[in-house]
This record gives C-alpha cells, structure tokens and sequence, in this order.
C-alpha cells in the first residue's frame, strides 16, 4: 500500500456570475442521472444528494421510470420508516403501480397506512412478492432473503449511511444499482472495533458508498445541485461548512419565503431570538457560560420555552408553495439534540408548559426529516469537554438542515474557547482518505456564522 | 487548496524567517530560564505536549522559554520516566542515514513513486543537496530559508536535510527541525519524516502516527510562512504539499517503505491552536517580578543545588491545567499530578470524567454530593441494607458540599444522577452480599511484586 | 466512563484502595493457564529479548536472547518458544465431546444436524498488559509465513521446526482476542480493571503494577502511594524497583546495565551470556509474579453464571482452528477478503451485544449501570391484571404495573426483556407510566407463558416480586448471512484473487537488517 494517491483535487465554485436557474439545474442533473440509471454501461450510478435535495422524489422517479421500461427492481432502504415512506409516495405517484413491501417476521414493523393501498402488497415472504414491479424493504431484511433469480435492477437509498459489509450482504442480489444518499450526515458506526481493517478499500466498518467507490472508481457520479428545503438563509452557510466539495444552491430566493408573528415580541431573550431568526432564518441564543451536565436544565428550558413562545405568538409562515401565510402549528416544529436524554427532558420540560405535538428527537432520527422551524440544543452546550462524538460533522449537520424558514439554535457561551483548547490527538490510519470537512473547523465555521445571529438570555 | 476558511487571518499571517521576540520579552524569558541557560528548541515531545495540552499555562510558558522541563521535574524531585533507550535511538539513526544515503537516492524515489504517474524522475546526481550549516538557530533558519528560494528557483529537485524552520508559539519564536523537506522542480515543497516504527502489510501504529502527522503538520505551518516570501519575492510560486512523506520501515526488515499523509486536518488544528495560545508575554507578566525557573546548576552543569521547595514555588505561580494524557507527553506531568491529585481535582481520574458531573470540580465535592442521599434513602427500603455493607463512605456526611453557587439541588441533574448511582451501587453491593473481599497476600512481606 | 464507574473510582481515591465494579468474575480463568512474560528490543519490530513462559508459578522457563540482532539467536529463541508453548497449546486437542451442530449440507445446501467433535477444555495464554497482547499478534505475523527447510528445501535462512506453526497459533489467540469476551488469550490489566475500580485514571492502569498496588496495597501504604512507587521508584542504581510489564524495556536498564553487558557479549568475554540472562530474567520476574498474583485476586471471585456458556464458545474457535491446522490449511493471510472481514466484525458485534447483557444478567452491580443509564429498571410489581390478546386465539397478555425508581429511556411500544427462572427471556412491551408520571408504569407481557390459555406456573410475575426489565436483548442474534468468498460481488471488488502473492513469505537478504 501507498497511501493516498498524491493529486489536489479543486473545489469546484459555489457557480459563477451567470444567473442561477435552480429548477432547470435541477432537471438537467436528474435527466442526467435517469439517463445513466437506464442506459449506462457501467453496473453502479452513484447520486450526492445534500439535505432537501429531492432525495426521495429521485428515487421514486427512478423507480417509476425503471419499471415503465420492463424493469422489475429493488429497492434497499436503511429503515423500517424509510421503507414505509417510499411505498407511500410510490403509491401516490402512481396508485396503479404493483408494489411489494418486504417486511420483517416481529408484528408492528408495517406502517398500518400501507393496508389501505390496493396495489401494495406486503408480506414477510419475498415468494409471495414475485412478480412485483417493485419490491422494497431495509437492507437487514434483504441481507436475509434468498432467492432464485435476482434482480437486474436496484436502488440502494440512503447509501451514505450503509455500512459496507451490509451492502456486501445484499448485493448479490441485483446485477446494477442505483445509489442515492447525503454524504454529510452522519456516518455509519461500529460498536466493537474494526481498526485491522482501516484502509483497506472493503473495510467492513466504512460506508456502502466508500467501499463501492473505491472498488469501482468510474462509476458515473451525480450529485443534486438545489436545495429545495433549506431556505435561501440557509443553503451558504450548510454548504459551506458541510459540504466543501459538493456545494449547493437553495431552490427558493432570498425573498421566497418569510416567517411573521401574530403576537409582537415582549423583549426577553427569547422573544428577541425568534424575532432574529424570523427575519434571518437563523437564531442564537447564548446562555451565560457555566459547566453543566448533559441535560442542563436551564437550557433545556430556555429550549422549551422558545417552543412555547413560537407557537404562543402565532408564527406564520409564507412560501413558494401558495400566496397565503400558513399557522406554523407544532406538527411543524422539531427540537434536536445530540442525546436522548436530553431529548427525554426536553420532552418532560414541554409537556410541563402545556405543549404538545412537537417532535423532540436526537439527531439520528431527524435523518431525513422536514419541519418549518427547528430548535436545537448545541452539541457543545455547557460541555467540559468535546469528545469525538459531539464533534462528529454529521450530527451538527443533520441538526443545522432540517429547517424551511428558520432554526434557532440554543448554547451556552464559551464552545468556542472549548473547541480551541479541545486537544486533537486522533490517531492516523494509513490509507483512509482523511474525511472533510473536519469538524472541528466546520464546528468553528458554524459558530461563526451563528454568532451574527446572537441574543443573550437576558439582555 | 484553501480548505479551510480561517476566521482568524491572524493565524495563518506568515511568521517572518526569522521572528524576533521584543527584547523586553526576550530578557524575561532568559531570566525565567536562568542566566547562562541555552533555550530548548521545540523538539518532537514538545510539540506533542503542545498538541495534548494546548490550554495549560504552566506548559506554554515553560516550553516558550525554552526551559528544559526534564531538569526540571529531576530537580522538582518527579522525574519523568521519558528516557530512550541507546537501541531506539542508535536504530533510529542508523535508518534515518540509510534513508538518506547516497544523496537521498532511496527517499526521493519513494517519494517519486507517490506522485502522479507521468511526473519524471529525479535524475542521478541531478539532486541538489545545499549545506544548510550556519551558527546559532536564527543562522540556521535564515540559511534554510535561502536555500528554499534558490530551490524554487532552480526549478529542479532538491533536499534539504534536517533544515530548520522558524515558527511562532504564543508569540515567543521557536525553531522546529523536521527530518528532511524535498523541493519538487514544479515549486511543491514535501516534508519528509522518517520514523523507527514500523509499517507492517501497509498499516502502522496509529497513535504514532497521528503524533507524526501532527509535529508535520508544524513543520508545514512553518514552511508556509517561508513559502509566502519566497512567493512574494522570487520568480516562481512556491507551494507546501499538505501531504507529507512518512518514511518507516518495512515489516520487520530495515527496508524503508513510504506513504503520503494528508495532514490538512492538523495543519488546521495546528494553526487555531497556535492561533489562540494564550501568548506567553501575557502568562510572563503575571508572574511576580523575580520568578525564575533558574536550577542554580553546580559546576557539572547537571546537579541543581536549588531547593526543591523554592523551586516548586515558582513553578505554582502558573497555573496547570493537568490531565492523565500529560503523563506521555509533558515532562512535568508527575510533578503536576501530585498537586493535582493533592487538590483532589476530578480531571486526575481523568478528563472524561468531567462530562456529567456539571459544575463539581473535587473528589471531595462528588463524594460528598453523592453522600446526601442519606435522606431519600429512608424513603427507598432496599437501599438500607445495601448502605452499611457497601464500601465505607469516606467523605464525612455531615461535610456540606461545596459546589459553587449552591447547597444541594434537586434540580440540578448532576447531583441528581449522581445520588442514583451512588444509591445503585450501594444497592447492588449490598444485594450481593459484602463487597468482594480483596485477599491479602501473605503478611509481612512487605512488596510482594517488585523489590 | 459510565457515572457509576467514576463515582467507584472516587471512592477508591478517598479510600486508598480498589473498589469492585463486579459482584462476580466475568471472565473464565483456567485452572491450568499458560503465562508468558515477553521483552523486546527497544526500536525494533518483533526482535524478542526474552521471555517468562510456563504454567508452573514456582519454575517459569526463562528465555533469553544475548544479541537480538543474531538471526541465529532468535530463531533459536522462538524454536525454544515454540517448543514451550505448543505441547501446551496441542495438550487440549485430544479430549474431546460431541456435540450437535447445524451445518449447512454442501450438496443440498439444507441446514442438518451433524455429530462434531468439541474439545472438553482450551488453552489459556495470559499476559501481563494489552501491549503483551498486540506483542503475541506480532510475532505470529512475524513467524507464520517463515519456511523452514523441511517445508522448502531452497528457502534461504530457512526457520526451525514449528516455528510457523508457533505463528498460526499465536495469530488465532491474536485474532479470538479480538471478540469480546473471549479468554484464549487475556492481559492481566484488562482483567484486573474490568473487576475493580482504582482511584487513578485508566491510562495509569495499564501500568500492572501500579493497578495491583491500587487492588492489594502492601501493609502500611495505601494504594496511591503503593501506585507513585511502583510506577517511578528507582533504586540507587536508578533502576525501577518495579520493572515495566513489557514487552518494552525501561529505558534506563537499556542504557546502563543492557547496553554494557551486550558490549561484552559481542566482545566474547567469559560470562556474558549469563550476566544477560540474569539481567533479563531479573527484569522479567516481577511481572511474572504480578500476573500470578493478578491470577490469584481473580481466582477469589466467584465466576458469573455465562462465563461458562462464552468459554464455550472459546472452545470451539480452538477445536476449529485445531482442525484447520490439521488439514494442512496454509497460514492465515496476511489481511482479510472482504467477506472474511465483514463476518468476524459481525460476528464481534454480536458477541459484545450478548457479553454486555450477559453480564448485566449475571451481576446486580453491572445491572445497576445499564439501570443508571436507562436502559433497564426494577422495582416491585404492585399490580397484575388479566388481559388477553384479540384475534381468533386469545392468549394471555397480562399488564403488569410496578413501581420503580429508576427513570428508563421508555418510548411507546418500547419492547422489554426479563429472565425467567429457566434462564430464558420473556418479552414485554411498555404500555405507559400510571398517571402519566415516571415512578410506576405497566408493561404487557408478550411470551414466555406457554402455549396455553393461562400462562405456564412462575411466568407471570406476582404483586410484591421484585422484577427487573431490560429494554436489551438477553441474547441477540448474528447478523446477516455473507455471501462465499468465491461470490464477492462487484461492489466489492469481486472474488480475492487465488492464492494471493501478498502472502509469500517476507523478504530475507542476506544482511542481517534488524
């Protein structure tokens, strides 16, 4: 082994001077990828598809298109939820479509909306699935099911969060695939150590894509160049900060959408840090610096309360999608945060001061997920110290891109001071390629960016 | 390529060939070292203290001085037990002269062998190998750099072994010397680090590695700032690789084997955190007027006839900020533990600790916290039985915790967690029966291991 | 570190002694382990210097090697290994039992029941430190590709005999190392610090001796001081008077005393060989006797109730690889296929899923962590309730309410585990907390009651029992089937290359380069 080999990629630019049509961009990427997914010669077609890209639309494009050309496929998802959510949407496009749901033998797994489709069909048997235009289930139970003929067709979605061996378990099962995911959320894990195999090409614990790039590096690459969740606030700073080499443009302008309140604000903090954000999509609310544990309960208050008044007040939202506001009602609402027990007393904390009906999650299970206005509880919030796990890129990034109008982040002071004086001695694997950005840098980036934002608790 | 969109320009201005402290500054730090006292340069095991401990005072103005902390532990009376031994260091340099030899031969081609197919190869003889010899380390630095833009210029390939380069820490000047830096005719400098480790089936110690791809990373910080001016000056752009060529030994042979190490990671962290070091005029002029750090050397130049005590003062006047990770790279790291363990302080059980108990900073304050649970303890008749046969408490339950800001909180989630471990663990303890005896060993003997 | 570690940590400081993190030992001791004590040669990779190796605590064999960097020194030092080690390790291959095993028929592809052979006992290799483990991975890398010259008659600086077979061993106990759990091949400090807590942090109890001062502090000193002294106290002659656990020398007995006498040793004076084996051994032998005395500490506790189903499990990785070697398999290759990889992490994940809930079960105070953490609870059952599942077969799903104080990590549906008296699991799932509060809440029981209409007798929990309910699996299941090596997909590079040239032995030149 050699290591890396020693050539300087360029960043591609954030475009040019020339007028930025996102719709057509966006149509000529995925005319592009339809067009390889069909007919390439190569067995794998691989998609980078930023948060709010149209991930899902893709896929279920790409499937419809596929069956409408006499071909059967497979489709691979990463969870139970993914799974169901495609089924659904395939079934709205197209409610003449037969579709197989492939499920596990524990009862409870299927989302019970799928019994009310007539052409989906679910089964935890593949055999009563034959002749299924498509059939889909997660990768765990695919790495289960044998059969006799594969398939000539795939899509694997949410392929940046396979691992590589459960890819190598599926894959004898189609002959080519399409492979969709987000490369800046959070990466695959393992919980006993796999460092003997750290550079190598197949490393068991590496990502689905990593494995399949560096096994085949000519595949055709694709990525989504539009944004069509994250507002024009905030595509450039979830851009830059995550995805340096791959950047992306928000579908909507700086004008497109807008957030008001029916209620004006009583100045306190965090009437102040809802205002800021409606106005510059993004909020800071700065605690006063202080050690804490996990579930400091002063933040975890101030992130109720923030909840609270945003709803109290009559948030509105305005977008592309129709000229009148709609209610911001919780339902369109999440809080993030990096562990569950923080989430666990966030929850109680909001039930406390009578809401009901947000969804409070760690970042892991907001993969994916869309709502109008995010609140989150910093990584770093009060923390003594800033271990590889708050630091991870993907969970800053998965919580800082789940928002349509605004997110409003909430930390006590001082995480910059923390991340400077946080010791980075990681070791070094030879031969793994050095994943960017680092977090550290993209943790600083944000922060920056969030300081414009700031609003201190009190005054 | 700019990866990395500093917010500080600051850190990445070019530190001058050759910084010069104020001599204000400078007059200081020589009397903190002592009179007579050469500087220690910044060898490899600072910089890993440096990268372990970016945030301790005590280190930053120590090793900005340049005051030798091995001494100076000897001294204290907690030497570090960071010798090397003669084999490791006559192995190390019988590879490194091997590496090296025949005017570098080996190294460049395995360096060459790691460039893009199609990049000729280095001709034989055609390598340049300029004397880079000079008095006194800001000779040698401003030869070095010479030698860079006369490199660049002559737009072939060249070597320079064992150069030295200037780097600016906490705004006092310091001298780095990596192993080798190769200046490639299209204007890329590489630095090359050859290491005794070896790299067996492609892979080696990773902890070692990433040690070696942070002092690398140092190197490249401080040939950048070269880079700059001979830019800036001379005909042609010069540009420092951010892969560096780690040289080691192949499996178990004295073959050398290579591979290119991207370092952008640490050459960012390496600039923030220089960029932010509490500068070491700062940490200086908040000494009292007379410290020194002076070891009153006998004649040997090697005995300190200093006392101990008086010593140990000084050294108090700034702080430490230790953790358990010194211990393998501060020489000072024993001496720091026994007054940190001396005040309790969590972090000697180490930093993780840290992480859920909030705003208790002392052995004493955790224990002592963890003990109030005396009262619910009524409430929870399971927990009764369990609290006599579990370990003896040795924190004094009537002590009242002296948590900043507070007498015990129920709110607070830190205290809260901590009185259900404590609460579980007696329990389970108690359910168990009697704590595990621990078997003695036969009395009398007085250090049943070791001698 | 989990909270109740640290707080056990603290008290061990305050007390100047090891507090237990176990109530039981969690790992199998055998009653007849290997230990082996290595040295090597500072800046060298597998040059050994010595070794302690033996069964016996009263007459290790000391081995010894006056010049690492005589070829002929060392081989001769791992033909005198080999000769130590393997009787010992081959001692476990011929008693053997039977047992029943599903094995998938290769000519119809069908799972059947096959008789195999299961050795009644395994060997045990133990050594000081985790860094005495990596050493053993080391040198079976270094000596399991040799060729001696029985093997190929041509091959230059051809090895002794056994010598590669020394390094296939030695690269199993290495690899089975790995798996979580696993005893074929154990270091002392991870076994000392799984079961107790010191009051120094984890870094400083890879030092053995100071993690025994902490565990058994000699009389009159308590453990702190006993660790400062183990780890730094040198003698008038600046030795340590505790000597490193190795494999790495300390750097001062390089200097002063090693160095000098391997001088003499290459200059042939008289004697020099035997002041180096003494000098060595001298070395070596507090750490033997610290390994022995770790043995013992543990040998005290009283083994968890699985330990006995996981050394299972260790026995039949030997009887595998005692099978392999008897084939005539080639060595191990130098890195995994893929499909090689993705089975043994699988198979290590699944392993640490089941160590982590076996210990739990078998250990209230380990219970007492994933309590803390959330992730199991226990309290009394103050309420049963009878309550059938709907469909055309009703079975018994009765609600069980009880009050705890623990605060679990519950989310609706949330599915639940406890043993049962037979030792295995009923499953539950979470209904919701009484008055929508944390401190009682009610569960539903969904198994484990028999396939009758009233659940089986003992299966259902009655009010006043203390029950305690995992929200883990008491025994997870591997994961997917792997294709064949032969059928790697393309994703994957396709099928290894047969005989794969990375394998051939490592290059000899005629200078001797260590």
């Amino acid at each position: 082994m050699t290591g890396a080999p020693w050539t300087t990629r360029q960043t591609p630019g954030p475009g040019g001077a020339e007028p930025f049509d996102p719709g057509a961009a966006a149509a000529a990427a995925t005319d592009a990828i339809l067009h390889d997914t069909l007919h390439s010669t190569r067995p794998g077609v691989v998609v980078d598809s930023p948060p709010g890209a149209g991930k899902s639309t893709l896929v279920v494009r790409a499937a419809r298109e596929l069956a409408a050309a006499g071909h059967p496929l497979m489709i691979v998802a990463q969870t139970n939820a993914q799974v169901d959510d495609l089924v659904l949407r395939l079934a709205e496009k197209d409610p003449q479509l037969p579709v197989g749901r492939l499920h596990g033998s524990e009862t409870g797994t299927v989302d019970p909306a799928l019994a009310a489709l007539p052409e989906v069909r679910t089964s935890a048997k593949i055999a009563d699935l034959a002749g299924m235009d498509i059939v889909v289930s997660t990768a765990a139970k695919w790495a289960h099911t044998k059969v006799e003929e594969g398939w000539r067709h795939a899509i694997v979605d949410e392929a940046y969060q396979m691992r590589s061996d459960a890819l190598l378990a599926v894959a004898g099962l189609f002959e080519r695939a399409l492979f969709v995911g987000d490369p800046g959320q959070l990466d695959p894990f393992s919980v006993v150590g796999a460092e003997q195999w750290a550079g190598l090409a197949y490393d068991p614990s590496s990502s689905a894509v990593a494995t399949l790039l560096a096994h085949n590096p000519d595949l055709p690459q694709h990525r989504l160049p539009v944004s069509w969740r994250l507002p024009a606030s905030a595509a450039p700073l979830v851009s830059d900060a995550f995805y340096p080499f791959a950047r992306f443009r928000s579908g909507t302008g700086p004008g497109d959408r807008s957030l008001a309140f029916g209620v004006p604000g009583d100045g306190s903090g965090v009437d102040r840090v809802l205002d800021e954000a409606a106005v510059s999509g993004w909020g800071l609310l700065e605690l006063p610096a202080r050690h804490t544990p996990r579930t400091d309960p002063e933040a975890v208050r101030a992130v109720a309360l923030v909840v609270r008044r945003l709803l109290d007040r009559g948030a509105a939202a305005t977008s592309e999608r129709g000229p009148d506001p709609e209610p911001v009602t919780a339902a369109r609402v999440a809080v993030g945060t990096a562990h569950r027990d923080q989430a666990a007393a966030v929850r109680a904390t909001l039930s406390e001061l009578g809401v009901s009906g947000v969804v409070v999650d760690t970042a892991n299970r907001l993969q994916g997920r869309e709502y109008d206005v995010t609140v989150v509880l910093h990584p770093l919030s009060g923390r003594p110290d800033a271990t590889a796990f708050h630091l991870e890129t993907g969970r800053l990034c998965v919580l800082a891109s789940r928002h349509r109008h605004a997110c409003i982040v909430v930390c006590r002071a001082g995480v910059a001071e923390l991340l400077d004086e946080h010791p980075s001695t990681e070791p070094v694997q030879l031969g793994v390629t050095v994943k960017f950005p680092d977090s550290w840098e993209a943790h600083h980036a944000v922060l920056a960016r969030l300081a414009e934002h700031r609003v201190g608790w009190r005054g | 390529m700019n990866v990395f969109r500093d917010s500080r320009p600051a850190a990445a201005a070019a530190p001058s060939a050759r910084p010069t402290p104020p001599p204000s500054l400078r007059q200081r730090l020589t009397e903190l070292r002592g009179p007579g006292i050469r500087p220690r340069a910044l060898d490899a095991r600072a910089l890993a203290a440096l990268a372990a401990n970016p945030g301790c005072r005590r280190r930053a103005l120590l090793d900005g001085a340049g005051v030798d902390k091995g001494a100076l532990a000897q001294a204290l009376g907690s030497p570090a037990g960071h010798g090397q031994s003669r084999f490791a260091l006559a192995r190390g340099n019988s590879f490194e002269a091997r590496v090296k030899a025949d005017g570098g031969a080996e190294l460049l081609r395995l360096l060459h062998a790691r460039l893009p197919s199609g990049t000729p190869a280095p001709e034989e003889g055609e390598v340049a190998a300029p004397d880079l010899a000079a008095a006194g380390p800001e000779g040698r630095a401003a030869r070095t750099a010479l030698a860079l833009r006369e490199a660049t210029a002559a737009g072939g390939w060249t070597l320079l072994d064992h150069p030295l380069l200037a780097v600016e820490v906490a705004g006092s000047p310091a001298y780095v010397e990596p192993d080798a830096v190769v200046v490639r005719p299209d204007g890329v400098w590489t630095v090359v680090e050859i290491k005794s480790f070896p790299m067996i089936d492609g892979a080696a110690d990773a902890a070692k590695v990433g040690a070696a791809a942070r002092q690398a990373a140092v190197y490249v910080h401080g040939l950048e700032g070269v880079a700059a001016q001979v830019t800036a000056h001379g005909e042609r752009p010069a540009r420092v690789g951010d892969r560096v060529l780690l040289v080691c030994p192949q499996d178990f042979s004295n073959l050398p084997t290579a591979a290119a190490v991207d370092i952008r990671k640490q050459l960012a962290t390496t600039r923030r955190q220089l960029a932010r070091l509490t500068r070491v005029d700062e940490i200086a002029a908040a000494l009292p007027p007379d410290t020194t750090f002076d070891l009153h050397l006998a004649d040997d130049g090697r005995t300190a006839t200093r006392p101990a005590d008086e010593l140990a003062a000084a050294v108090e006047t700034v702080d430490a900020a230790y953790a358990p990770e010194c211990l393998a790279a501060c020489e000072l790291a024993f001496h720091c533990r026994g007054r940190s363990r001396e005040r309790g302080a969590v972090e000697t059980l180490g930093r993780g600790v840290r992480g859920e108990l909030g705003s208790l900073r002392t052995l004493d304050e955790v224990l002592a916290a963890a003990a109030e649970r005396t009262a619910d303890a009524a409430a929870a008749p399971a927990d009764a039985p369990g609290h006599g046969a579990g370990p003896e408490h040795p924190a004094a339950p009537e002590r009242a915790p002296e948590a900043p800001g507070a007498a015990p909180d129920d709110t607070d989630p830190a205290l809260a967690a901590l009185r259900r471990a404590a609460r579980l663990r007696a329990e389970a303890l108690g359910t168990a029966g009697p704590p595990v005896p621990v078997p003695r060993t036969a009395p009398g003997a007085e250090d049943p291991v070791c001698r | 570190m989990s909270l109740i570690e640290t707080l056990a940590r603290m008290e061990a400081a305050a007390a100047g002694a090891a507090r237990p993190l176990t109530t039981v030992r969690h790992r199998h001791l055998s009653d007849r382990p290997l230990v082996c004590v290595p040295l090597t040669t500072a800046g060298e990779a597998g040059a050994p210097l010595g070794a302690l190796v033996g069964t016996d605590r009263e007459r290790p064999l000391l081995l010894t090697v006056a010049q690492p960097r005589d070829r002929d020194l060392r081989f001769a030092f791992l033909a005198e290994l080999a000769d130590a080690v393997l009787p010992y390790l081959d001692g476990f291959a011929d008693t053997v039992g039977h047992e029943e095993r599903k094995e998938t028929d290769p000519e119809s592809g069908k799972k059947v029941t096959v008789q195999a052979e299961l050795c009644a006992d395994a060997p045990q290799l133990i050594v000081p430190s985790t860094a005495g483990v990596a050493y053993m991975r080391l040198l079976g890398r270094s000596t399991r590709f040799r060729r001696t010259a029985e093997q190929d008659p041509e091959a230059p600086y051809p090895a002794p005999p056994h010598v590669p077979l020394l390094g296939r061993w030695l690269t199993h106990l290495g690899e089975r190392a790995r798996v979580p759990g696993s005893c074929l091949l154990l270091s002392m400090t991870e076994l000392l610090t799984r079961h107790w807590a010191t009051g120094q942090s984890a870094l400083e109890d890879q030092h053995l001796g100071a993690l025994l001062a902490w565990i058994d502090p000699p009389e009159g000193l308590s453990g702190r001081a006993a660790a400062e002294r183990a780890e730094s106290a040198r003698g008038e002659d600046g030795m340590l008077h505790c000597p490193p656990a190795g494999p790495a020398t300390d750097p001062a007995f390089d200097n002063a005393l090693l160095a000098p006498a391997m001088a003499r040793y290459d200059a042939d004076v008289p004697g020099a060989a035997e002041e180096l084996r003494e000098l060595i051994g001298g070395q070596l032998r507090p750490t033997w006797d610290a390994v022995w005395r770790g043995y013992d500490l543990l040998r005290a506790l009283p083994p968890g109730a699985h330990v006995v189903d996981r050394w299972k499990r260790d026995r039949w990785s030997y009887t595998a690889h005692r099978d392999r070697v008897r084939a005539g398999e080639p060595p191990q290759p130098k890195r995994d296929d893929a499909v090689t990889a993705a089975r043994k992490l699988a198979s290590r994940e699944t392993a640490q899923a089941q160590l982590d809930a076996q210990e739990a079960l078998d250990d209230p105070l380990v219970m007492a962590g994933r309590r803390l953490a959330g992730e199991a609870f226990a309290g009394e059952v103050t309420a049963v309730e009878e309550s059938f599942s709907e469909g055309p077969r009703p079975m018994p799903r009765p609600l069980v309410t009880l009050r705890t104080a623990d605060t679990p990590l519950l989310t609706d549906g949330a599915r639940l585990h406890r043993p049962l008296p037979d030792g295995k699991a009923q499953s539950a799932v979470f209904v919701a907390y009484e008055d929508g509060a944390a401190g009682s809440l009610t569960v539903r029981l969904t198994g484990g009651m028999g396939r009758g209409k009233v659940p089986a007798p003992g299966s259902v929990p009655e009010p006043g029992e203390t029950v305690c309910w995992t929200l883990f699996e008491h025994a997870p299941r591997g994961g997917p089937q792997l294709p064949e090596p032969e059928d790697t997909p393309w994703t994957h590079g396709g099928p290894p290359a047969a005989g794969p040239e990375g394998d051939a032995p490592d290059p000899m030149t005629p200078e001797d380069f260590l």
